[in-house]
């Protein structure tokens, strides 16, 4: 099986810089369809094919545009979440490199179906290269009267702002993400209430990812229904993947769900180095599950990564091969996370210390049964009772490797 | 509101106007200060915001001090102290450091050609050696980036001298 073109299908075909070269190829027609659409249609199409958050939250992308429309309120807010921040997921990179007018056109359509006036993309500041590219699109977009006020004669107003990330990761969450858009640091913030209700500058705010954004103008032109015969159960369609680590072709492709394991590591991504053995594969970036060589012949769906204990998150899959140990690579993830937790509540700051703690003890073959017991429990509580997404999610390689690879977390000897 | 007291220092008039440039890029937008805060510390050779700086936006844009300064403690992108001319950001997330270089990771071949260890600058201020988290660039693993700019496969110790001795 190969890749498929739906997502990526205006990759290099127009001139990133120039949106007469856009429209050439169909630009901002979406937009022009959906103005002429009830805002309900829009988000029901979406709905219709089940696309889910691709961010990694997986919540269903249809009910949130609906929800964020009957929310009651004034002046609503759009927010792209352009902080992709997750290890080995750089699929929105080629979204905004090579798409940028399809992501302005996304959010202009999505800010017509919840009612919204403004719309904010926060990117994180190792893009900034493409700040340019956006930029030049907003402003094109503005002359050609596709923002502003009035658009397309249909009395709807509406503008995009584009602000920058300073390398937080903490920032991709949503009310990490809503404080630095305000000019604070980005600390997460208790929920409720819930952003829809109150997000940024406590107007009622959307926030979307990229790649669920960018799947909008796509879906309203399908008139054949091409995407929605892709894809396999539950999860229809197609969606972007970023592969890295011990591959000879790593980089990112649009596979049809259902696309096996197998196929996206040994045809796609070239196989691994030197045809070395798998030691495991983590999916959906450093928040993400891990997996042994068994997961190869699973069909790459939800439901289908779920049964075998992993989860699709934000798309990315890291292939480690047998030159690095598990507990080195727990070693890494866990150093990432010890970097990166904001130290706001209990739970994640200490129970990162102590679990780097204790797997630098395993490493040294001191660590004790009840250090591995203790190990757990930690994780399971951060799980739990943490304030954001970061350390719920942060103990997820953790927990899945000592239920993947037990005989790592034995007392005394130095394992593999 | 709790604000530190003001001070007055005074900034040489070319830089002054290279940050008022910077602020009316952003619309004086006090919600923009990241974005503000990540231009202005180019300006710098070291790469930096200096305290004077800072105080300089605070009045500008009527934002507390003490919000300019959280966050530039709080983003890693940030500084508010020197760094190097070039400050070497070396990916440490596990999608780069398990691509191998001659048995010795990226790391340690930087911090053994420049004889400095992580976080420390070299003796003539050139070069920093920083780690940081995923920069979005694990296709091209492993890579390094200085100055916003991602510099890839260096896979071996040839190609890491080549890069140190290409920096102007």
């Amino acid at each position: 099986m190969s890749t498929v073109k739906f997502l990526t299908q205006n990759f290099g075909a127009y001139d990133v810089n120039s949106i007469g070269s856009y429209m050439k190829i169909g630009g901002f027609n979406a937009l022009r369809k959906a103005v002429n659409m009830e805002p309900s249609a829009i988000s029901d199409l979406i709905a219709a094919v089940k696309v889910k958050g691709r961010g990694g939250a997986e919540y269903d992308m249809g009910r949130k545009l609906s929800q964020a429309r009957a929310v009651v309120g004034e002046n609503k807010i759009v927010i792209c979440n352009a902080d992709e921040g997750e290890t080995t997921t750089f699929k929105d990179r080629e979204l905004i490199k090579n798409d940028p007018f399809n992501l302005i056109e996304a959010l202009i359509i999505v800010g017509y179906a919840v009612g919204a006036t403004d719309g904010y993309i926060y990117m994180r500041s190792e893009y900034a290269c493409y700040r340019p590219v956006i930029l030049n699109a907003i402003r094109q977009a503005k002359s050609y009267g596709f923002l502003g006020e009035n658009i397309l004669g249909k009395g709807f107003d509406f503008n995009i702002h584009l602000y920058s990330g300073a390398g937080a990761y903490v920032c991709g969450e949503g009310t990490a993400l809503i404080r630095s858009i305000e000019g604070k640091a980005g600390r997460p913030r208790m929920k409720p209430p819930f952003i829809k209700q109150s997000g940024a500058f406590a107007r009622p705010t959307c926030l979307c990812n990229v790649e669920s954004l960018s799947l909008v103008p796509h879906l309203l032109m399908d008139d054949q229904e091409f995407y929605a015969r892709l894809g396999s159960g539950d999860s229809i369609g197609s969606k972007l993947i970023s592969v890295a680590g011990n591959v000879n072709r790593p980089g990112v492709f649009e596979i049809a769900f259902g696309t096996t394991v197998r196929e996206i590591i040994y045809d796609l991504a070239g196989g691994v180095q030197k045809n070395r053995a798998i030691r495991l594969i983590q999916f959906g970036g450093a928040s993400g599950k891990v997996a042994d060589a068994s997961v190869l012949d699973t069909p790459y769906t939800y439901e289908g990564l779920r049964g075998a204990g992993v989860m699709v998150g934000s798309g990315g899959m890291l292939i480690i091969d047998e030159r690095t140990s598990v507990l080195d690579f727990l070693l890494m993830n866990q150093e990432f996370f010890s970097e990166e937790s904001c130290g706001q509540c209990t739970p994640c700051r200490e129970g990162n210390l102590h679990i780097k703690i204790i797997l630098d003890k395993l490493a040294e073959g001191k660590a004790t049964d009840e250090d591995i017991r203790q190990m757990k429990k930690i994780a399971q509580v951060m799980s739990v009772s943490s304030l954001c997404g970061l350390g719920e999610t942060a103990q997820n390689s953790l927990l899945s490797a000592m239920k993947v690879f037990p005989s790592v977390f034995q007392p005394g000897g130095k394992n593999k | 509101m709790l604000t530190a007291p003001r001070k007055d220092y005074p900034l040489a008039p070319e830089l002054q106007s290279k940050i008022d440039l910077v602020l009316e890029s952003h619309d004086y937008d006090a919600t923009q200060i990241v974005g503000i805060l990540l231009d202005v510390q180019e300006l710098e050779e070291r790469h930096y915001v200096p305290e004077a700086t800072a105080y300089y936006l605070a009045a500008k844009l009527n934002l507390p001090v003490t919000n300019i300064f959280d966050c530039l403690c709080f983003y890693a992108q940030l500084s508010d102290k020197p760094r190097a001319k070039y400050p070497i950001q070396v990916c440490n997330s596990p999608a780069c450091r398990v691509n191998v270089i001659d048995t010795k990771r990226l790391l340690e071949t930087l911090e053994s050609l420049l004889d400095i260890k992580i976080g420390e600058t070299t003796y003539d201020g050139r070069f920093t050696l920083e780690t940081i988290s995923c920069f979005g660039a694990c296709d091209r693993a492993p890579a390094v980036r200085i100055n916003g700019q991602v510099y890839d496969h260096l896979d071996s110790r040839e190609k890491i001298e080549a890069l140190l001795r290409s920096l102007p």
